[in-house]
């Protein structure tokens, strides 16, 4: 099956870093992709009022068009993939409705398009151990605090992809990349998304938070698959972001690097931190888990070996 | 010459604000074969009973119809009038124009005026053609079955015993006392529970009339109320049970430790192995799973130092048969998993713990002498939090567990004693203490210096070594970051996780909760779907400790009236074989779930059991030659009935 | 604040509509404060979002109406994740805003050309799409 890019409104423009170093991943690890020919708005958060379908128009109406085309739609943005997801599960469940909305928009969706994001891809189709062994560039000195935010998980029902309150994706990404995951409490936390329009300073707050307690970790490097966490963590981080104390970066950066692929090629221009140097420092830090080896992957025990192991006792 | 007489209940106004009645008595008064028709406000009072009997009497009625509630309810009490007034019971039939008409179609009161004289023209049609039957009797088996032996199925068990009647008492455990056995002190009074518990569980080992199998399973049970045959299975425990004097040289030696399942994972125990030194019985079971010896044959230290030659690796599993009159199952609940709940940390948090480890935790028999702590370290503060996984739809859970709330006050009673200045809070959402003495074991509690907040926790983590639990003080309205060393989570109880086997061995039904189903709330609490299979304790929902007891007495005094009566008034309305039609296919041995059919394979016919059959039809059903048929419910009263119907619709 | 209860309170329009509109059965609530527990907000809410409900639940639109809380979900669904009866939170919150943006006099609560000079060159678009949606008419 097909596999069309969405790469909605902000890739494109605010979030080039992210759109960039996915497609050299991409092209690394032999997934094939197409950009989208005609893509509109996603609609950017989901609609949560029940009533009409009719809101969820935008996001089907991209759908409609892989689904002329015969394939699957991939995104990046985990608002885009909140919206589509839900859209598409919202449009399942009301079959009444399909006719007038395939009149509306000329078309004759079955909401039958699967909406998948990399990091999904990633997991069940590269497979952490496969990916292990293409690192050319372990991420050694890295201290990483994977950061899912609220989006790319929940609801469990309609995205169930991971488990919201438990996910491994993003550690296991990471301890394959040959980086050290570092375990810290709010990683599910809300980074204050677009109320940064209205309350700055309370989103400086929640910001601080888990800036604060990845910190107190030791990371030194958090790491997201969405443009908004990416833009708070950075603008609202305050001292820990202007003293390069923490470094904010898409999960995709990370992951070209670590594939070798040409530096230019993995975005690493937008940030507000000095990551070159961040960067430069781990490339020559040895491997933390054994990259490339049959470890890597090995479940979560790297993100909980740092105090959060279960006792045996519990498992027995 | 039949003469059927009509008695149409007003139920109060449940019948009679649906149903014209009036009109309903007189298209019925019009009926081939109707001589008397009347109506009543209660015709299940002292007065409306002694209508019918005076009607039967004057009108010299043949055939009763009794159009009221369903015949659940009262065609027991009805019939009886009949036979005061000497007519054969089953000439009484019930039509049901309560739930059937009335209730079900409140909103359209002349269609359910319609059916209702549809239903009564069809029933006083069959009741022409009704036989007078007299049920048979049937001998009762002087013994009972009990499964499970927690504090319910000890406590049934007991009582059943000194009631005079014989006992087979199941247990899967290696040892008795279930989930009481683990306790530390019991609320609301703080009695000891071992204290109380353990002379029980030595009464049932030397009671006379009582036979314990434990480590053993039931695999089957067939039969019926009075005469249940029950197949067992006992376990190999490897560890000849006669011999042996649990001297214990042999777990001392055994080198394999596994998890222990009685400390609640928070010690450890050998591969052969006895719960707890206060264990009844104390004859150690060897655990097939981890045993090396078992496993690959290496090992074998615990044969070599037994000196009596108690160690049996090649002892096999036992089946023992039994007949017994009547059965109680008593197996009891677990613990919800947490685990479910992965917001509140528990398995990634040593210092998260359950209610049940807790109590391990204070006991003065467990695994660490009855000290509160964890790894060694006591804590400084301790947060408890109730509702885990009870009244909780995201998990399944809509029912209360009912302990939680006073099982978790008494142990932040126990932090304060052993700790007297540790912070003790508990969130909760509401203080259900509605038993005797709870309300003020709550209060004394509250004068200790535990601090109840209401609310329910979001969400712990780990903040350097201490946990941070995130919860709102829903009466302050006050979000709160509370740290804390110990988290206990007040874990509900859920129905065990064999209830659905044990539930098809005895052909009950489960509640929507998942607990087994007594066969009336209020009035059979203790009763089953099936007859002579009953209920004690949190094997039919949540209960203390008192209720379990109080249960368990009442299971027992059910069972001993049952024995007692020696006999067993058998059904009446059964099954019967037109052998001049029957061809011996034996579709009806198969159809029939009571074993009530066999092939006499001498005279080529199939026969009908009288004590076993019970009347469900199924072999009416699957009969190919028409040579079954149920008395009473012919196929020629089912025709008559359903032309009746067909002719006024 | 009194709060005046009167005949009828629990089945006013402003209820069901509520109800219509989230597409939540807020009466199974039993008010646990959970959601409010796990708020990334709630710090500076003037009311949580379980005291929200039981306001709604009452038919108290006027005690509703001007409350920072519905302004202040991000829509993060950490609530809707833990309710122990199901209840999607996130969904009232959305009711509410609404029910409450069209009726507003005051002037929008976010106008595009206040916000910093810095800010806007890097916010993400999907932020002023998001948020121009939610907080203007």
């Amino acid at each position: 099956m097909k596999t069309y890019y969405y790469p909605g409104c902000t890739l494109p423009d605010k979030a080039r870093d992210f759109d960039t170093s996915a497609r050299a991943c991409c092209e690394l690890l032999g997934l094939e992709l197409e950009e989208m020919e005609r893509w509109v708005c996603c609609g950017s958060a989901f609609k949560l009022d029940h009533k009409n379908i009719m809101q969820h128009l935008a996001p089907i109406r991209n759908l409609a068009e892989v689904h002329k085309e015969g394939g699957r739609l991939m995104t990046l943005c985990v608002f885009c993939y909140n919206s589509l997801k839900r859209a598409n599960y919202a449009f399942l469940a009301e079959p009444d409705k399909h006719e007038v909305i395939n009149d509306f928009i000329e078309s004759d969706y079955d909401g039958k398009v699967p909406v998948v994001h990399l990091l999904e891809m990633l997991k069940d189709e590269v497979g952490f151990e496969a990916l292990a062994e293409k690192v050319k560039r372990p991420l050694g000195g890295l201290r990483v605090a994977p950061f899912y935010g609220c989006l790319l998980l929940r609801p469990q029902e309609e995205i169930g992809f991971e488990d919201p309150e438990n996910p491994t994706v993003m550690e296991k990404l990471f301890e394959a990349l040959g980086a050290e995951v570092v375990s810290y409490p709010h990683r599910l936390e809300c980074c204050g998304s677009y109320l940064s329009l209205k309350d700055r300073d309370h989103t400086t707050s929640m910001v601080t938070r888990v800036l604060e307690s990845a910190v107190e970790a030791g990371a030194n490097a958090i790491v997201t698959s969405c443009p908004m966490c990416n833009f708070n963590f950075e603008f609202f981080g305050g001292e820990l972001v202007a003293r390069d104390t923490i470094h904010t970066f898409y999960f995709t950066e990370l992951l070209a690097l670590a594939l070798g692929a040409d530096r230019k090629l993995c975005g690493l221009e937008q940030h507000e931190t000095d990551v070159d140097r961040l960067i430069d420092e781990a490339l020559a830090a040895p491997a933390t888990a054994a990259a490339g080896s049959e470890t890597a992957g090995s479940g979560t025990s790297g993100a909980r070996a740092s105090g959060d192991q279960a006792p045996d006792a519990r498992n027995g | 010459m039949t003469r059927i007489g009509v008695f149409c209940c007003w139920c109060g106004s449940n019948i009679g604000g649906v149903v014209d009645l009036d009109r309903v008595r007189e298209e019925v008064s019009k009926m081939p074969g109707v001589v008397h028709a009347e109506c009543y406000r209660y015709f299940c009072s002292q007065p409306g009973q002694q209508m019918i009997e005076d009607a039967i009497g004057e009108h010299k009625l043949t055939g009763v119809v009794i159009a009221a509630c369903s015949p659940s309810m009262h065609e027991g009490t009805f019939r009886k009038a009949a036979e005061r007034a000497g007519l054969n019971r089953f000439h009484v039939e019930i039509v049901n124009t309560r739930e059937q008409c009335a209730w079900v179609h409140q909103e359209e009161q002349e269609a359910a005026t319609e059916k209702a004289i549809g239903l009564i023209a069809a029933m006083v049609e069959k009741t022409r053609q009704n036989e007078p039957l007299s049920p048979g009797s049937a001998p009762v088996v002087r013994r009972a079955l009990v499964v499970g032996a927690g504090i319910s199925g000890v406590q049934t068990a007991l009582d059943i015993a000194n009631g005079g009647c014989e006992v087979i008492l199941v247990e899967k455990e290696p040892s008795i006392g279930g989930h009481m056995a683990q306790l530390s002190e019991t609320f609301p009074t703080l009695d000891c529970s071992q204290c109380i518990m353990t002379p029980k569980m030595v009464d049932v080992a030397q009671h006379e009339k009582i036979r314990l199998l434990t480590y053993s399973k039931v695999e089957e049970v067939t039969g019926n109320v009075g005469n249940f045959h029950v197949k067992v299975r006992r376990m190999s425990a490897h560890v000849d049970r006669d011999k042996c004097t649990s001297c214990g040289i042999c777990i001392e030696k055994c080198p394999v430790t596994v998890t222990s399942e009685f400390d609640e994972g928070l010690a450890a125990r050998k591969a052969i192995y006895v719960n707890s030194p206060q264990a009844v019985p104390n004859t150690p079971v060897i655990d097939a799973e981890h045993c090396l010896y078992l496993e690959n044959g290496k090992c074998g230290i615990c044969a070599k130092v037994c000196e009596i030659g108690a160690v049996d690796y090649e002892q096999a599993d036992e089946i023992l048969e039994f007949d017994v009159g009547a059965a109680v199952v008593a197996t009891g609940f677990d613990e919800f998993d947490p685990n479910l709940k992965p917001e509140l940390g528990y398995g990634r948090y040593e210092n998260v713990i359950t209610g049940l480890e807790m109590e391990r935790l204070c006991s003065s028999s467990g695994p660490t002498m009855g000290e509160i702590e964890i790894d060694g370290k006591k804590p400084k503060d301790v947060v408890f939090i109730q509702c885990v996984g009870s009244r909780d739809e995201t998990v399944g859970n809509e029912h209360c567990s009912r302990i939680c709330c006073m099982s978790t006050t008494k142990q932040a009673f126990l932090v304060k004693e052993k700790i007297p200045d540790a912070a003790v809070t508990v969130f909760y959402m509401d203080i259900r203490a509605f038993g005797k003495g709870f309300e003020e074991f709550y209060d004394r509690v509250r004068k200790k210096g535990v601090v109840y907040r209401r609310g329910s926790v979001s969400e712990i983590y780990r903040k350097k070594d201490r946990l941070v639990v995130r919860a709102e003080d829903t009466l302050l309205g006050e979000p709160l970051d509370l740290e804390t060393d110990l988290v206990v989570l007040a874990a509900g109880l859920v129905p065990r996780h064999d209830a659905d086997d044990v539930a098809k061995l005895f052909k009950l039904s489960r509640s929507t909760d998942g607990f087994i189903k007594e066969s009336h709330p209020k009035l059979h609490p203790v009763e089953t779907t099936t007859n002579g299979v009953f209920l004690a304790g949190c094997s039919q929902g949540p209960k203390d400790i008192p209720d379990a007891v109080a249960q368990a007495g009442c299971a027992a005094s059910k069972v001993l009236s049952l024995l007692e009566s020696g006999k067993l008034t058998t059904e009446a309305q059964i099954a019967e074989v037109d052998e001049e039609r029957c061809a011996a296919c034996a579709m009806c041995v198969t159809a029939c779930p009571y074993d009530a059919r066999t092939l006499d394979e001498e005279r080529n016919v199939a026969e009908v059991d009288e004590a076993l059959c019970q009347g469900c039809g199924a072999c009416v059903a699957a009969c190919m030659n028409k040579a079954c048929e149920l008395k009473n419910m012919t196929t020629r009263q089912i025709g008559s009935m359903v032309s009746q119907l067909g002719d006024r619709s | 604040m009194t709060l005046r209860l009167e005949r009828g309170t629990f089945t006013t329009t402003f209820t069901q509509r509520l109800k219509e509109l989230s597409g939540q059965d807020l009466f199974t609530c039993y008010q646990c404060g959970k959601c409010s527990a796990g708020c990334p907000s709630a710090s500076v809410m003037e009311t949580p979002p379980h005291a929200v409900v039981r306001l709604a639940w009452l038919g108290q639109e006027k005690a509703l109406r001007g409350l920072n809380t519905y302004w202040l979900c991000a829509a993060c669904l950490t609530c809707d994740l833990r309710c122990p009866k199901g209840i999607d939170v996130s969904r009232i919150m959305e009711a509410l805003r609404v029910m409450f943006l069209r009726p507003r006099e005051e002037p929008d609560m976010v106008a595009p050309d206040s916000l910093p000079k810095d800010m806007l060159s890097r916010i993400p678009q999907q932020a002023l799409v998001a948020g121009l949606r939610k907080y203007t008419k």
